[in-house]
């Protein structure tokens, strides 16, 4: 119940960001869309814009298991947008054939769970298409979008965080985006990255975040990091749908006093160094929260690295709140989250270190 | 009396192979393919005929059911199409009464077999086919030496595969998409690539195209349409079936071609590539070398059915098993394969017999897992260039002094671009941080950065012969 609770609290979240923060979207006004409406705008967008590209996966036809590819196959056609057999293995394969002849192939992961038989694919082959061939091929045009995160229900097998299995693997990049209106813009720019990607959606934010996006085709950068919100005592870190609960951590401390800098990465592979090492360096504090699990998370590689820039200006260590190192439980995921109070307590002890 | 079809360049009339031939297909769904139409805004379901495939079968059984009265009068609507049943508790068997036939027009001495049907070469092209497989071989020959010398790191030669490397590769146009597995060598050298190209990817030199980054033999060219060589085993087949899509969606007259061994055909990848090749309905040509060992793996470990050949069907792909010593036979059916493929718009499945004569590398010793005598049987009966040769000579179109003149022309070159490969420079330092992305990020200016501070105080760790 804590955990619904906890979840419904999310719907609030993306309308404040104001407080000057560094904005690299215009705040203009467009329809409130849900984030697999969004999505489903970029995916129309990116196939419009671009006739030979396609969106292929399992049960992408009718529409997808989650609505993100509504209305594209009566659109395109079911040349371009289709229903793929079951295998993930494949599926990415054919994908980077297919982008290894020009092509945009914008690939769908039923789940991120699932992502794993098409790891071999993704790194034997994906990631070093361009760099063995010594630039004489690439498979650029390669986006694979999987839903990923907790759900309040999923289990061992649907609610994964997989992204720092992702990390480890130069050639391609990892991107994660926080709502619809920043899932739009970082579609858009991950399909038309000339590098492969790897895109995984908040499956919780599917539905329950909404927000105004603008109708027109956008994108935002990759590999740069936004400053959602200014603070001076702690610099928080994190990606998707965890930051909402850190938003909320961070309107909590400040009603004790505690004034919290949170950070959106975006772009987990390569990611924006500076923008956080600028934080950490005024701030003096570092907080990462993210739900895979702790060890050897993606937490483990920003604390290092924020560690060999910052060692002198930091005044206490860095503090990871992240899943536990268990499979992703059922009946104890309220456990196993790193929750709002838990994040504030880490904030509180970092603080009065 | 042999039966001579037209050749073979271009398009040729493939169907009166097929009528002589009996493969036994079914011809009826092929109109409706083509009624699909390329109209974004049609909302016909991406294949007609997934069920008039199955009506094919389905005619077959219904004339073999009429022997069970009450069997007959019931059919039932599964998903995918009409069943019939049986009373009969009947197991298909695991394997047929007999393995599925080999097709070859020369035999063993080189000899046309009589009635054998193949697509006809010219000379101007038989001849090259040969003189390409003499290349290959001596091209292996030399860089095994080399290895063994100390002069490169590592070889893997294509001997007793050169019929399978250079017919195959005949028989396609320069358009059709090579996605190769690692002992297909000779596809390149028909294409045009050089003696030179081969050694300097062989030593990583600065005029390598793969600019050092991967071992030998790791050879790609886009210039050619070849795909760079992957070491990971059958990861390039699914590759092979979305380029062959694409082909398709952009309506070019080619196709893509793929290899492999037996051992590949054991990988995920196969399996997960046949299958989408035959729901996609690509234009792909599945050709694999079964060579009999993969690495010290002979096939009785690696699988149980009848060869590649058999399970071509299981995923609904149209299969032929072919003698892969035999470069005319290995011509014809890479030629006919090609055209139903990208007429037809399906992929086929080629089995190409044949025997890894030579180690599987030189990180091998493959007398410690089969005989002697076994290799050396395969390197003298049934040698692919023998076979070939004497069939050019009987044609007049070859002699012992072109074969020698030929031979000594190709060693000195091979020794020549050896040696200029070797004294080389490599490429330089760059090149290690360059295309791992479109554009170098942060983090690997960064280390580029590191990297050369660390060469300034600790050059003696670094080699020499990588100028920075």
């Amino acid at each position: 119940m804590a955990a619904l609770l906890g979840r419904s609290c999310r719907k609030l979240g993306f309308l404040s960001s104001g407080h000057g923060a560094r904005r690299t979207v215009s705040t203009e006004t467009g329809k409130s869309l849900n984030l697999y409406a969004a999505i489903n705008q970029a995916l129309h967008i990116a196939l419009d814009s671009d006739p030979r590209s396609y969106v292929f996966g399992e049960d992408v036809g009718f529409g997808g298991v989650f609505r993100c590819t509504t209305g594209l196959a009566e659109r395109f056609g079911k040349n371009r947008v289709f229903n793929t057999p079951l295998c993930e293995q494949g599926i990415v394969g054919f994908g980077i054939g297919l982008a290894a002849m020009g092509n945009r192939a914008i690939v769908e992961i039923q789940f991120a769970d699932y992502i794993y038989p098409a790891f071999d694919q993704i790194v034997n082959e994906a990631a070093k298409f361009r760099y063995r061939s010594g630039n004489q091929f690439n498979c650029g045009g390669l986006t694979i979008r999987a839903p990923y995160g907790a759900v309040g229900h999923g289990g061992h097998y649907h609610s994964q965080s997989p992204e720092a299995f992702f990390c480890h693997v130069p050639g391609i990049k990892v991107v994660i985006p926080r709502s619809p209106r920043e899932a739009k813009g970082l579609l858009l720019s991950c399909i038309r990255d000339p590098n492969p990607v790897v895109f995984f959606e908040p499956k919780w934010l599917y539905r329950q975040a909404v927000e105004e996006v603008p109708e027109h085709d956008y994108t935002i950068p990759l590999s740069e990091a936004e400053v959602i919100r200014e603070g001076n005592d702690i610099t928080l870190v994190g990606w998707g749908a965890q930051l909402t609960i850190m938003e909320q951590a961070c309107l909590e401390a400040e009603k004790e006093g505690i004034s919290c800098e949170l950070i959106d990465l975006k772009t987990l592979l390569p990611w924006d160094k500076e923008t956080v090492e600028a934080s950490v360096k005024k701030t003096g504090r570092l907080l990462i929260s993210h739900e895979a699990p702790i060890t050897g998370g993606f937490g483990a590689e920003i604390s290092a690295t924020i560690l060999e820039r910052c060692f002198l200006k930091l005044e206490a260590p860095v503090s990871r709140v992240c899943g536990l190192d268990t499979p992703f439980p059922l009946v104890f995921e309220p456990f196993y989250m790193p929750t709002k109070n838990k994040i504030l307590d880490a904030i509180k002890t970092t603080v009065n270190y | 009396m042999a039966l001579r079809l037209r050749s073979s360049l271009s398009k040729s009339n493939f169907f009166n192979i097929l009528r002589y031939n009996n493969l036994g297909f079914g011809t009826a769904s092929q109109t409706t393919r083509h009624l699909r139409t390329h109209d974004p805004t049609t909302l016909l379901r991406v294949s007609q005929n997934p069920i008039t495939r199955f009506c094919n079968t389905m005619a077959e059984k219904l004339s073999s059911v009429g022997e069970h009265e009450d069997a007959n009068a019931q059919v039932m609507d599964f998903p995918g199409g009409k069943v019939a049943f049986t009373p009969e508790i009947k197991f298909i068997s695991e394997s047929s009464k007999e393995r599925v036939p080999c097709y070859r027009v020369l035999d063993d001495n080189g000899q046309l077999i009589t009635n054998s049907h193949f697509v006809q070469v010219s000379e101007e092209v038989a001849v090259k086919m040969y003189s390409d497989m003499v290349t290959l071989q001596i091209m292996d020959n030399i860089f095994y030496e080399a290895q063994r010398q100390g002069r490169l790191s590592f070889y893997a030669t294509t001997i007793g595969e050169e019929a399978i490397n250079i017919a195959s590769a005949a028989a396609l146009s320069p358009q059709d998409v090579i996605f190769p597995q690692y002992r297909e060598p000779g596809v390149l050298l028909w294409r045009g690539f050089t003696l030179q190209e081969f050694a300097n990817q062989c030593f990583g030199n600065k005029s390598d195209n793969g600019k050092g980054r991967q071992m030998p033999v790791h050879y790609g060219s886009n210039k050619l349409n070849y795909f760079t060589v992957s070491a990971t085993i059958a990861t390039q087949l699914p590759n092979a079936v979305g380029a062959a899509y694409s082909l398709k969606m952009d309506k070019k007259d080619a196709c893509a071609v793929t290899y492999f061994g037996d051992g590949g055909s054991s990988e995920g990848d196969f399996h997960a590539a046949l299958n989408f090749a035959a729901v996609m309905e690509a234009p792909v040509l599945f050709i694999c070398r079964n060579n009999g060992w993969a690495i010290s793996t002979p096939t009785s470990d690696q699988f149980r059915s009848d060869g590649l050949v058999v399970k071509g069907r299981a995923y609904g792909i149209r299969s032929i098993r072919v003698d892969g010593n035999d470069a005319l036979a290995m011509y014809s059916a890479v030629h006919t394969a090609r055209e139903m493929a990208i007429t037809e718009e399906r992929p086929i499945l080629i089995e190409a017999l044949t025997y890894r004569v030579g180690h599987h590398s030189t990180s091998d010793d493959s007398t410690r897992y089969r005989s002697a005598d076994e290799i050396e049987w395969w390197n003298k009966a049934r040698n692919p260039l023998s076979r070939l040769r004497t069939w050019i000579e009987s044609n007049g179109w070859w002699s012992d002094e072109e074969e020698s003149d030929l031979r000594s022309r190709i060693k000195k070159e091979m020794l020549e671009a050896l040696r200029v490969a070797e004294k080389t420079e490599k490429p330089n330092l760059e090149n290690m941080f360059s295309d791992v992305y479109d554009v170098p990020p942060l983090n690997l200016r960064e280390q580029e950065r590191q990297v050369r501070q660390t060469i300034k105080s600790y050059p003696q760790d670094y080699p020499s012969d990588v100028p920075l």
